[in-house]
């Protein structure tokens, strides 16, 4: 290993310019003679248009669906079989289907401008009774989102294990109903584009905020009727992605639609009301989950019902069906469960489509399942970690393919849960909760555990019947003619400091200083073609395709500096940053020259690619890297007020190989602060009439400094049997247990009133509910 | 998320400032620290047709003592009052709720008397200066005036001040030196809006004792009974402010009678505990 190659803690190279303030967002971008654009957002939830009235002398600076010429609605297709695609228009056409839908777009000279227009167009509505609640949605008779669908389930499925069996044996079956409330996915810049036409290139030309340019590439030329050649997608400095900003926005239709038919560059960038009421939300699931569990608490068997709130139209490319065929796919966990079956229905109803968000369907799945595993605890009265650890895959085991046909590639689970029941200091825990506190408030511990199948390969996304299946990650490497290196991936780093980490995975093969290699990312004009940023791929796959596409490059170097430094080709390696062969060495800036400006000097055999390489990339078995952690809490929960407060939080956690523990432990950080969110604060609720009543980040609260806990981890390192350096994904895994540790602290400290929360967030509200219910069966 | 189109205007001095408020009959508001009105205007719940800024006139940010009250200019700033730049009168009061008002940066320009004039249910400073039984000082075309709080603030958002009339100062009367005082306050994460908001001050060597509960949905409420029970020394649990809110026709769901039970009750033990 090198010292700046994987394994180092190498200091993130782009957060110069962001420390400085010097990043470079769509917003920074000015284009000459552009208009900003505004939205008239439907005020209803569900509700059909009676008619618009454009302000008089605006007509050619205000549009509807009717002025879209040569603009389809978004259809995400999917080949699963009875999936009812909803197409998501980028005006609404005839019916608006959720407060915030875009409705008509107004251009102003400045953001003021086309809003005062906006306030000015005049929409009538005739009101329709929505479907709100997703329970009431599923049901026969519920108003309909999508009229012609006869009901409002998008997709059902089930998959029947041999429950029979396990039921006769099991000693007891706990049952036991959990949700997910609906939430924003919160990135510090919201959605925002720039669009332009180049009468040059023949080519629009689009800034936007995305995790993945490539896909937004083929949505844009899909929907506007243009040859993707005709579409160049640059992500500049994106300001966190999470999810949100996976999929086309109507927005972004709108603002290129005008820049083909004006001739002139249009911007929209996101404010944060239209993005709390408006924008894509996340995680609404329900479950209802049973376990057949023996007198020792190990399940023999697991039921599940799960429920998604997919909203009104299916987002493109990943569907409103991927968050169910996760959940379904993930909610045994990492445990060895002998039957298991489960139904899925997503749900459609009159509120903003659904997205994953980072973790994707797993915080919901591991909120039902290690709360349930918890309750199979408490039943038999056994510490839970104890039950977590005699059901969990064993290391001897791996790789192990589990009960949903999934195969960990390898990990000690159990051995987590053991480290964190020793850095938690569940004697002294519990101890403490003995003598109680001062303070009258009442300690509670909590675990949860996970396993987090990340960079899912073709074989993965093609069973889930998207569309846009992940292949061969290609990476592009360039030595320049001074002997710098040059990546180009086709990924985009927004926040994973991947402009630092994929120049280590350089570094590691080539010996090349970080600092001499430049990272191109997020741009279809000049990068290779990748479905992007998401499911914790990238390190991975752009990882793993920048160390091959960098041995090719060795190979080649080799080849010109056996024959510059007069010796045999397998006398020659690349280390350091040079060519060293057995009585002298080379910079990599004397290949350079020689390549590029001294041909002359180039070996008869030389590779005539250069030194340059466009290599793909793919674990083989292709099905995804597993990586896994248990995270443990102590809280302490105020019974009269119902606040919860997050006294000690630890994680541990495996990802194999680590490229930089230092990016590793900011990933955690990160994602454990989102799933204390999600635990405790983060919620986007609706009234009865599917109104929106957290429309800004007064009623929408996000964790800060004092609710964040400082973090303790611990990293347990079992590489990848199936990938590059073995390096796993980890990018979205601290978001999964999160919410079920706090739940099960939250219930571990309520036992005493045999009271249980069943719901994120678990506010002071829900507390309060939850004691007085208790309360109320006691009585 | 950008206001309308409005009007500015910088008044010379508080006469100018009612002038310019008077001048048209549209809608006009002054603009203090613009810690509301700057928020309401760029989501354009609020849609003023000239604003009159009244920040930086130095005679709406002196402070002086005039015997048995504090005269705290409107436009003194939370952070002024945390920072201890205005006297204490209050054993401390003021300075320890000023300290809880959202962030530092909103208390950097958030003014006192903004925040009266504002009205927020949720806010700070109407529920802690009506149990501190202040009174507010107001000018305008009919003249200059001094109103109670209790008759000032009538309903949520909602103040006794006529078009064109501003907020000058706020007259707190000091407490004597072995006056209690407590202040709670429940709210989601520090910095939050309130959901709610107990306060009582007992001065027994004035004869003066308020109870009152904010982060209502209206204007803060007096709580009488409990006020009553503090003269009697008596404790007050949870139960106990249950009771006293029901009793005077209080009705709030569950979660509300809870949390202001609490929190009237945590306030008044606090007040006399150590």
């Amino acid at each position: 290993m090198s010292d700046t190659g994987i394994g180092a803690s190498v200091l993130r190279k782009e957060d110069r310019r962001f420390l400085a303030g010097r990043g470079n967002y769509v917003a920074d971008i000015a284009a000459a003679g552009e208009v900003a654009l505004a939205f008239v957002r439907s005020p209803v939830a569900h509700g059909r248009i009676r008619s618009i009235v454009k302000p008089e002398g605006a007509e050619n600076r205000v549009f509807t669906a009717d002025d879209l010429d040569g603009v389809e609605p978004m259809r995400a297709p999917s080949k699963l079989p009875g999936y009812k695609p909803a197409d998501f228009p980028a005006l609404a056409i005839d019916k608006v289907r959720f407060v915030g839908e875009t409705v008509v777009a107004c251009a102003g000279a400045t953001r003021a401008e086309a809003e005062d227009l906006a306030q000015a167009v005049e929409v009538d509505y005739e009101e329709l009774a929505p479907a709100v609640d997703m329970l009431e949605a599923r049901k026969p008779g519920a108003p309909l989102v999508h009229d012609a669908w006869g009901d409002n389930i998008a997709l059902a499925t089930r998959t029947d294990g041999d429950m029979d069996s396990v039921r006769a044996r099991a000693a007891h079956s706990v049952t036991r109903e959990f949700r997910m409330s609906r939430q924003a996915m919160v990135p510090m810049e919201g959605r925002a584009v720039l669009a332009e036409w180049n009468p040059r290139m023949d080519q629009l030309i689009v800034h936007t905020a995305t995790q993945v340019p490539h896909l937004i590439r083929a949505g844009l030329a899909t929907f506007l009727g243009l040859e993707q050649r005709q579409v160049r997608v640059i992500a500049p400095d994106v300001g966190g992605g999470f999810g949100l900003k996976t999929y086309v926005q109507p927005e972004e239709l709108v603002a290129c639609w005008y820049a083909m038919k004006f001739g002139r560059p249009a911007r929209w960038i996101s404010d944060r009301r239209e993005h709390l009421i408006a924008d894509a939300n996340c995680r609404e699931h329900h479950y209802i989950v049973t376990a057949h569990a023996d007198e020792e608490g190990k399940i023999l068997g697991l039921e599940g019902e799960v429920t998604v709130d997919a909203g009104a139209y299916s987002i493109y490319p990943f569907t409103n069906c991927l968050e169910a065929a996760m959940a379904g796919g993930n909610l045994p966990g990492p445990y060895a469960i002998e039957a298991y079956g489960v139904k899925t229905w997503t749900v459609v109803t009159n509120k903003p489509p659904l997205v994953p968000y980072r973790g994707v369907a797993r915080p919901g799945v591991a909120f039902a399942m290690e709360m349930l595993v918890d309750a199979v605890a408490r039943t038999v009265g056994r510490e839970p970690h104890e039950v977590r650890m005699i059901n969990m895959v064993p290391a001897s085991a791996m790789p192990y393919t589990n009960i949903a046909k999934k195969t960990f590639d390898s990990g000690d689970h159990a051995g987590a849960v053991a480290k964190a029941v020793q850095m938690i200091d569940i004697e002294a825990v519990r101890e403490r909760q003995a003598r109680g506190e001062p303070d009258g408030r009442l300690i509670g511990l909590g675990f949860g555990s996970y396993v987090e199948q990340a960079a899912h390969g073709t074989s993965v996304f093609a069973s889930w019947g998207v569309q846009m299946v992940p292949g061969y990650e290609q990476a592009g490497a360039k030595l320049t003619p001074d002997g710098g290196l040059e990546l180009r991936v086709g990924v985009q780093s927004h926040g994973q400091g991947m402009e630092t980490t994929l120049a280590q995975v350089a570094s590691e093969i080539l010996g090349i200083d970080p600092e001499n290699v430049s990272v191109i990312h997020g741009d279809t004009g000049l990068t290779p073609y990748s479905t992007g940023t998401y499911a914790s791929r990238s390190i991975v796959m752009a990882g793993g395709a920048v160390s091959r596409a960098c041995k090719v490059l060795v190979e080649r170097m080799q080849t010109i500096g056996a024959h510059l430094l007069q010796c045999e080709r397998d006398e020659v390696r690349v280390a350091d940053g040079r060519v060293m062969g057995p009585s002298g060495d080379l910079p990599f800036s004397e290949i350079g020259r020689v390549w590029y400006m001294n041909p002359e000097e180039l070996p008869a055999d030389v590779d005539t690619d250069g030194i340059e390489a466009v290599v793909g990339y793919r674990p083989e078995p292709d099905h995804g890297t597993f990586s896994y952690s248990t995270h443990a809490a102590v809280v302490a929960v105020d019974t009269d007020t119902g606040a919860v407060e997050v006294l000690d939080y630890v994680v541990v956690e495996d990802c194999g190989t680590m490229v930089n523990p230092m990016v590793v432990s900011g990933q955690v950080y990160g994602g454990a602060a989102q799933g204390i969110g999600t635990a405790l604060f983060e919620e986007s609720p609706f009234d009865e009439l599917g109104q929106p009543l957290a429309s800004t980040f007064a009623d929408y609260h996000l964790p800060g400094a004092a609710e964040v806990p400082a973090f303790r981890l611990a990293h347990m390192v079992t590489p990848s049997p199936h990938t590059e350096h073995g390096i796993k994904g980890m990018g979205e895994g601290s978001t999964i247990p999160t919410p079920a540790v706090i739940g099960n602290a939250v219930n571990d400290a309520l036992r005493r009133y045999g009271a249980e929360v069943n719901e994120t967030p678990i506010s002071p509200r829900r507390v309060l509910a939850a004691i007085s219910a208790a309360r109320g069966e006691a009585a | 998320m950008k206001p309308a189109r409005f009007d500015y205007a910088r008044a010379g001095d508080i006469a100018d400032a009612i002038r310019l408020l008077g001048s048209t009959d549209g809608f006009n508001k002054p603009l203090g620290g613009g810690m509301s009105l700057g928020p309401m205007m760029n989501l354009r719940l609020a849609q003023p047709d000239l604003v009159v800024e009244v920040r930086g006139l130095d005679a709406l940010k002196t402070v002086s003592d005039e015997g048995d009250r504090l005269v705290v200019g409107a436009g003194v700033t939370h952070a002024a009052i945390e920072d201890g730049k205005v006297p204490d009168t209050t054993n401390g009061m003021m300075r320890s709720v000023a300290g809880q008002i959202a962030y530092r940066a909103v208390r950097n320009r958030g003014t006192i008397g903004g925040s009266i004039a504002h009205a927020d249910p949720a806010a700070d400073w109407p529920t802690a200066l009506r149990a501190l039984g202040a009174e507010v000082a107001i000018d305008g075309p009919g003249g200059a005036r001094v109103v109670p709080l209790s008759e000032f603030q009538l309903a949520a958002f909602t103040v006794a001040l006529e078009p064109a009339d501003i907020v000058t100062a706020l007259h707190v009367p000091k407490l004597s030196p072995g006056a209690r005082w407590g202040y709670y306050k429940i709210c989601r994460k520090p910095g939050e809006f309130a959901d709610s908001i107990g306060t009582v001050v007992h001065d027994p060597d004035r004869g003066y004792t308020g109870v009152v509960l904010g982060a209502t949905d209206g204007a803060p409420l007096d709580v009488p009974a409990l006020a009553e029970a503090v003269r009697a020394g008596k404790d007050v649990e949870i139960d106990d402010a249950k009771a006293a809110l029901a009793a005077q026709g209080a009705t709030f769901d569950d979660y509300g009678n809870q949390i202001h039970a609490v929190a009237l009750s945590r306030a008044i033990k606090g007040a006399f505990a150590s």
